[in-house]
């Protein structure tokens, strides 16, 4: 087992910026492993000189898989095209950043290989000549130094993890490959796709974020807090969730599904504070978090928090905001 | 139908979580809690069962210590029929690789239609677990259900992407992993959380399932923990509980910390 396979995904026919921040890291691995680092990418219609950008990234070489199959983002099929690429191409480790899909694929593909997987790495590490992850665990707390004993080790890394530079502009060899596909991974098929609606004011650009989870209750919850947003200047947020449960748009969605944000003063209101929602806004300036469970794992990242009920914390934090003009 | 739901116990997140320095394992002596999210996938069961599909039977399948018992009455409780329970002393230790061939190893011998699990384990916040069964059992799998309809040899599945909504098809058998915004798990009434004790409950070991003991637990774990550390902090956390005055208190925070005028 020799090399890096970094699965690098396509999102509206370009790589998606968190697969280039995870090849990024790859590359400063494989440099320090001595292993050559290649990417994979699986889609239907790529332009192989859009893919051999991938070596401004670090790829030594670029193995498209390119077929029908692999055009609707569902994760199986990259299965077996990550599969056939490992029959080739022997690689030691396989990484890839975690998206849906991509965390789907790489769990299929280990168990096919009966490869040990680490998901929610944070760190890659090259040490005694093999890769050794930091795994975050209990709630941030911890990092376990997470290594593999099969022969091959696949890697979910947690999105947001590595942030992906310019690029040096330089390119890679393309070589097409033909995945053999299993019946059963081509059983699921895509029926209906809704884009994201992307309306609403730009959650992204707010300095101020006022946002809601379960917690409020239900979608008349938001009321409140649109009115602290506005008494702040601010917008809203969401978490999956409630978005998932319609109480509110999903432009205004925030973690790993949605946007990832990092206003000044982040203010949860009714959120348990699951992984998928921190990584989407612990890049924020102050946080602070109104709960009612003091168990909620929101309390463990933020600045100031509040054990107690939104419905009637939330109206005060507004009028006294109000009143500082 | 034939359902399956893998459940997980875990440990109660209102309990105090530590990590064992000699072994880096979890430490799972305190108080023990069946997996909030799987509730949304037993209750996705239910609402199949008390709709569409009447014939329904709701199998409760678990990996754990004997002790996890307690999880899985408390999973009957909510709409259970019956339960799989693999208790095995060379279990212990498992890695996400060897807890999947169990569950595997269990469910192949179900013959079950529909297989569910919860998004995520809220331990290890593990969501790989319903892709890794689904292949090692060969069967469709769709990941994040926000809705379940069930067709004709068929399952359809709404759930979200990174782009928006997907809906997509999958036949049965498959593996369908729920998201905690498909429903509000309801909370069991006291006699059927009586009641649970009295339903079947299977208790095998890996022998029984033909599973190697050496392809799982700490034997067969594809990974290794050498070590811990402690990540960088945010800093301190001010907590407080709200006695009337949290609001005025927050506000003073926010000017000292600069971040309101």
């Amino acid at each position: 087992m020799a090399g890096i396979a970094v699965l690098c995904e396509v999102q509206g026919g370009e790589i998606a910026k968190g697969s280039l921040g995870v090849l990024e890291e790859a590359a400063r691995l494989g440099a320090a492993l001595g292993e050559p680092v290649e990417a994979i990418v699986c889609g239907s219609g790529l332009d192989d000189a859009a893919m051999g950008a991938l070596g401004g990234f670090g790829a030594s070489k670029v193995r498209v898989a390119d077929d029908a199959a692999l055009a609707s983002g569902i994760a199986q099929p990259v299965v077996d095209a990550c599969a056939s690429a490992q029959e080739s191409g022997q690689y030691r480790y396989w990484l890839a950043g975690a998206s849906i899909m991509a965390a789907d694929a790489m769990a299929g593909l280990a168990a096919r290989l009966g490869a040990g997987i680490v998901i929610d790495a944070v760190e890659l590490h090259a040490e005694g000549g093999a890769l050794v992850t930091r795994r975050s665990g209990l709630g941030d707390s911890v990092l376990a130094h997470c290594g593999f004993t099969t022969p091959v080790g696949v890697v979910v890394t947690r999105s947001n993890a590595f942030a992906a530079t310019e690029g040096t502009g330089g390119s890679a060899p393309v070589e097409r490959f033909s995945p053999s596909f299993k019946a059963y991974s081509q059983a699921v098929q895509l029926v209906g796709h809704e884009d994201a609606e992307d309306s609403g004011p730009d959650i992204g650009a707010a300095e101020v974020l006022v946002a809601g989870g379960r917690g409020l209750g239900d979608a008349a919850g938001f009321g409140p807090i649109e009115e602290c947003a506005a008494a702040f200047g601010g917008a809203v947020a969401a978490t999956r969730a409630v978005v998932d449960a319609g109480w509110y748009p999903y432009s205004a969605q925030v973690g790993q599904t949605g946007k990832t944000v990092t206003p000044k003063l982040y203010i949860a209101c009714g959120i348990s504070g699951a992984i998928q929602h921190k990584v989407g806004m612990q890049g924020s300036g102050t946080i602070v978090a109104i709960n009612k469970d003091k168990n909620a794992p929101i309390f463990d990242y933020a600045d100031f928090g509040i054990v107690g009920d939104v419905t009637t914390v939330v109206p005060k934090l507004t009028e006294l905001i109000k009143a500082r003009g | 139908m034939r359902i399956a739901i893998c459940v997980k116990e875990v440990p109660d997140p209102t309990a105090e979580k530590r990590i064992d320095a000699g072994t880096n394992r979890l430490v799972r002596s305190g108080e023990n809690t069946l997996n909030p999210y799987d509730r949304h996938a037993i209750e996705a069961a239910v609402q199949i069962k008390e709709g569409p599909a009447p014939d329904t039977e709701i199998t409760v399948v678990t990996v754990g210590p004997e002790s996890a018992s307690r999880s899985v009455d408390r999973a009957l409780a909510q709409g259970g029929d019956q339960s799989v329970h693999i208790a095995d002393d060379a279990a212990a230790g498992s890695d996400l690789l060897g807890t999947a061939r169990i569950l595997a190893a269990a469910l192949k011998r179900g013959g079950y239609d529909l297989i569910l699990l919860g998004q995520q384990a809220a331990d290890s916040e593990s969501y790989v677990m319903a892709g890794m069964v689904a292949e090692l059992l060969e069967l469709p799998c769709v990941t994040q259900a926000a809705s379940i309809e069930l067709g004709d040899g068929a399952v359809t599945v709404k759930r979200q992407v990174e782009t928006g909504y997907d809906t997509v098809k999958a036949t049965t058998p498959c593996v369908v992993s729920v998201s905690d915004a498909i429903n509000d798990p309801r909370y069991p009434p006291l006699p059927a959380i009586m009641g649970a004790k009295r339903k079947p409950h299977e208790v095998l070991s890996l022998a029984d399932l033909g599973v190697d003991a050496g392809a799982v637990g700490a034997a067969g774990a594809g990974t290794s923990v050498s070590g811990l550390s402690k990540p960088e902090g945010r800093g301190d956390t001010i907590v407080i509980e709200d006695d009337g005055s949290a609001a005025e208190q927050l506000v003073a925070f926010l000017i000292e910390k600069k971040v309101v005028a």
